[in-house]
């Protein structure tokens, strides 16, 4: 076995240390009985390696990719990988010792710092799983904040997962959802519902900029709205590197900014692992969920970090904790760290610019195909939706057979996204066949 | 013990490093006509720093070396479980035949991927007993999270409100934690004189208020809940179920199904048992295994194979709903299935058997030099001791803790089960040859000497890390939790 180091000679010689002759007599008499397990036998390396190859086959990953919605196809460089790959810092343990765990708490001082730069706000957690939980979390926190308030608005034009997870978790709680509808030209929250909805009652409101269908929310207009009436402002964003082109949440006076750090060197990995992130305004500080690094000293007086405010969590305040959560994605919250510093600010802008100007590109194009319309007026980063006479599957199925994944079936059309990682020639082509299909 | 040079260099902050105009990254030219929005969309002032590529490797290589890491260093940390991290694993969570896999992509194309969590869930449905699994909660706590929403999904389906779960005192901070977040009140159970549940203490509990009993299998203490069949029994007559906190599960892999137990669900952390890397805090994954019964309210999607084909069911009426965006971790996944189909049944088995051999042989070894409260003949995975024969010489479990990272130990697991005053939860775990026991104990009765001779030096302890000990009161105090571009550290 060899992940297991113990010789037969070894084993004996620690049974008689512990005063008995066989193994089983350490054992209690529940883990003694014989037991049928069906099991695949076990494989070795070279085996497993096959195993895995042969399912990875089984995968299809040779298409031109449009796809979005929630999860991003972006450039990742090798220093990334190579990295968070160290096993210094992979196989670490949660630093709850700080002597022994200055790199992961270093690391996630910066994190923090860059991430509450990005957003505009000022203080971020060390990390959340991913943004429909953190959406979760945010409503949650908000409602702590606004103790007496028992109504949360949630823009319908999110991705549906985030509402449906907001759902999930806001189920038990004293509170009362209502939805705020999207406008149908712009595909913007409907401002004018929004203000109805407002009173006294209601303690926040969750929006996504850009929203699910792309579409960048007018975020100094809601602000305003919302002021009046105390509510606070809780904003997603789904792909952080819009941030390196779009003034942040934090600019036009959002409380709580949540986001998916995926986009921000984390491969789309089938789904996960990604990672969340949350920030706020240091007034909520004591009502954040999750991991917090400080900054402070150690007893020679020299600079040191480590966890703190942990009287906000589960192992210490129990049931009376902000929040369940016991881990951050730290491996995800290091490898978006080492992203950032390693593009800067100016490799940042880079990476917005070509998303923003690709699809910017691609909305020209698509827009001048005869029965090809863009279903929406608002402003958009890198996705928009698009609407033809034919059914969205049937365009869908017709691209895919020319080794194009064209978007998501959304009901207001298919939802396309363009990165860094797009080419014209791909937008080129994939606007041709989109002709050949349509017309 | 951590003798790398860079321990001692000075790392600057990454903003401290940046110089202004650096970058680190380089972009093909844009191939199309460059746009910008306009007016107050347009951001004025991006705030990151700025490197050089070698700036930013030099960074975290320096940073990695100030970490203890289970590739460098015993971890005998109760309950957490730090084994060995296979590099196998690693190379297939990186494999980009899945790495590269949109979770938006058509079914069709990922067949493999949908094939391999079906594969794992299969494996965990047999190794725990249960009907059904489901990988989707992103950690153990989501994990408990999902596992108590089934519970009360299910009474709700019988037109009952049940609004107790039994918690005993040794539990993780975690159960009460999401007992509140899935709605329920803590009804927390003692343990008895011999760290164990009592029939008794469940029975004067009972009411049908209660949804569940949450218990821990081995308990915290390290210790098999001989009395759980019949406590289950208890609960069942009582229209209540039984909720098991998988944490310890490395215990008796292969040796026991949690199901003949009489536990309904229970979460599994794959991070523990199923040797997926810490991560330095994450990410964790926590599945989940469940009873028929239970099976009509987990959470969506679901894997269907149909005839060797793989799909998604995302509409179940009577599901708990969402946890998150797509399918789980998958990552970690990729990583525990490798694990499972290396090691094999037998190779399961022998990793638990070798797991409880490691800890009696630290008990052994230790016993007569810190004091074993709730004191059995045998623990199982993990074994716990007190500072209670250090106290007369004022010398407590954290300065134990401290001293031995100087010799290059993480600690173990300190003041916690909280029913044992000043714990030190020692959990060794099966990947530990004998002579890092050996050095370990060595090591702990030279500091149990140290304390009593010079309890000062402990006191001060550590001396040979990459800091002395941290100032935490001060953090917590004066949070500073960002870099200010105007406060420039004097270092």
């Amino acid at each position: 076995m060899k992940y297991i180091p113990h010789t037969q000679e070894e084993i004996q010689s620690m049974l008689s240390t512990i005063g008995v002759e066989r193994l089983e007599d350490i054992f209690p008499q529940a883990l003694k009985q014989k037991i049928d397990f069906h099991f695949p036998h076990a494989l070795s390396e070279l085996e497993i390696k096959k195993k895995i190859s042969d399912l990875g086959l089984k995968n299809k990953t040779q298409y031109s990719s449009f796809l979005g919605g929630g999860a991003y196809q972006h450039f990742i460089p090798e220093v990334v990988d190579t990295l968070s790959s160290r096993s210094e810092f992979s196989t670490a343990y949660t630093p709850y010792q700080p002597e022994a765990s200055q790199g992961t708490l270093q690391s996630l001082f910066e994190f923090q710092t860059m991430i509450a730069h990005l957003t505009g706000m000022e203080i971020s957690n060390a990390s959340m799983y991913e943004l429909a939980s953190a959406c979760a979390e945010a409503i949650l926190m908000a409602l702590r904040i606004q103790k007496n308030r028992k109504k949360v608005l949630i823009a319908g034009n999110i991705h549906p997962r985030y509402q449906q997870t907001c759902l999930t978790f806001l189920k038990e709680q004293d509170m009362e959802v209502e939805w705020v509808p999207y406008h149908q030209e712009t595909g913007q929250i409907d401002l004018t519902h929004l203000s109805s909805k407002l009173n006294e009652n209601v303690a926040c409101l969750l929006i996504q900029s850009p929203n699910y269908f792309g579409v960048l929310e007018p975020l100094k207009e809601i602000h305003q709205s919302l002021k009046n009436h105390g509510a606070l402002f809780i904003t997603a964003i789904s792909d952080l590197t819009s941030l390196g082109l779009f003034e942040p949440p934090g600019s036009f006076g959002a409380d709580i900014v949540v986001g998916e750090a995926q986009s921000l060197g984390n491969p789309v990995s089938f789904g996960g692992p990604y990672i969340g992130i949350l920030t706020s305004k240091m007034d909520y500080v004591r009502q954040l969920p999750g991991r917090l690094v400080g900054e402070t000293v150690d007893l020679d007086g020299k600079r040191a970090f480590t966890l703190t405010l942990n009287t906000r969590e589960q192992h210490i305040r129990r049931e009376k904790a902000t929040s369940n959560i016991c881990t951050n994605q730290n491996l995800c919250a290091l490898r978006t760290s080492i992203y950032l510093a390693t593009l800067g600010k100016q490799g940042l802008k880079e990476v917005a610019v070509q998303n923003y100007s690709k699809t910017e590109f691609a909305k020209e194009v698509f827009s001048k195909i005869k029965n090809v319309q863009l279903r929406f007026s608002g402003n958009t980063y890198n996705e928009f939706i698009y609407k033809t006479p034919l059914s969205n599957k049937e365009v869908l199925e017709k691209l895919k057979e020319k080794n194009i994944l064209g978007g998501l079936n959304l009901s207001e059309g298919i939802l396309s996204c363009f990165t860094e990682l797009t080419t014209k020639e791909d937008i080129l082509y994939y606007a041709q066949n989109l002709k050949d299909i349509v017309s | 013990m951590n003798t790398n040079q860079t321990v001692t260099v000075s790392e600057k902050l990454l903003f401290e490093r940046s110089t202004k105009n650096r970058v680190g990254v380089s972009f093909p030219p844009l191939d199309v006509p460059e746009k910008k929005p306009h007016g107050s969309l347009l951001r004025k002032n991006l705030d990151l720093p700025e490197l050089s590529e070698p700036d930013v490797v030099r960074h975290y290589t320096r940073l990695s070396h100030w970490n203890f890491s289970i590739d460098q260093n015993f971890y005998p940390l109760g309950s957490c479980t730090m084994k060995y991290n296979p590099k196998i694993n690693e190379w297939g969570a990186r494999h980009e035949a899945f790495s590269l896999l949109h979770p938006n992509a058509p079914e069709d194309s990922v067949q493999g991927a949908l094939e391999l969590m079906w594969e794992l869930q299969e494996m965990l449905k047999e190794l725990s007993g249960m009907d059904g699994v489901t990988l989707l909660p992103l950690a153990g706590a989501q994990g408990e999270f999902t596992g108590l929403k089934l519970i009360r999904a299910f009474h709700e389906n019988n037109k009952q409100t049940r609004n107790k779960i039994l918690i005993p005192d040794t539990a993780h901070g975690t159960n009460p934690a999401t007992c509140t977040l899935a709605g329920f009140e803590v009804l927390k159970i003692p343990t008895t004189g011999e760290g164990l549940l009592s029939i008794e203490h469940i029975q004067k509990s009972l009411s049908h208020d209660v949804a569940a009993l949450m218990v821990t299998n081995p308990n915290t203490l390290g210790y098999w809940e001989e009395n759980l069949k019949e406590i289950a029994d208890l609960l069942h007559k009582n229209g209540s179920l039984v909720y098991c906190d998988g944490a310890n599960f490395n215990a008796f892999v292969g040796l026991a199904k949690m199901r003949d137990c009489g536990v309904d669900v229970m979460h599994i952390n794959l991070h523990k048992t199923f040797s997926t890397p810490h991560g330095g805090g994450g990410p964790g994954s926590g599945p989940v295994a469940f009873i028929k019964k239970l099976e009509p309210f987990q959470p969506t999607p679901i894997i269907k194979k149909e005839s060797e084909k793989f799909s998604l069911d995302w509409n179940k009426s009577q599901s708990i709903g969402a946890l998150s965006t797509f399918y789980g971790n998958f990552g970690m996944l990729i990583r525990a299935y490798i694990y499972m189909k290396t090691l094999g049944i037998e190779g399961l088995k022998h990793m638990s058997h070798m797991a409880v051999l490691n800890a009696n042989y630290i008990r052994a070894r230790l016993k007569k030099y810190y004091d074993l409260p709730f004191p059995r003949k045998f623990c199982l995975h993990e074994t716990i001791f007190s500072d209670k024969k250090q106290t007369p010489y004022g010398v407590t479990t954290l300065d134990i803790a401290k001293r031995l990272l100087d010799f290059g130990y993480h600690p173990p697991t300190i003041y916690f089960p909280l029913v044992v005053k000043g714990a030190l939860m020692i959990e060794p775990t099966e990947s530990e040859s004998k002579q890092t026991l050996d050095d370990f104990c060595d090591t702990m009765i030279h500091i149990a000497g140290e304390a009593q001779k010079n309890p000062q030096l402990l006191k001060k302890a550590p001396y040979n890390t990459r800091v002395r000990r941290v100032d935490e009161v001060r953090a917590a105090r004066n949070p500073i939790l960002t870099y200010k571009l105007s406060s420039t550290a004097e270092e």
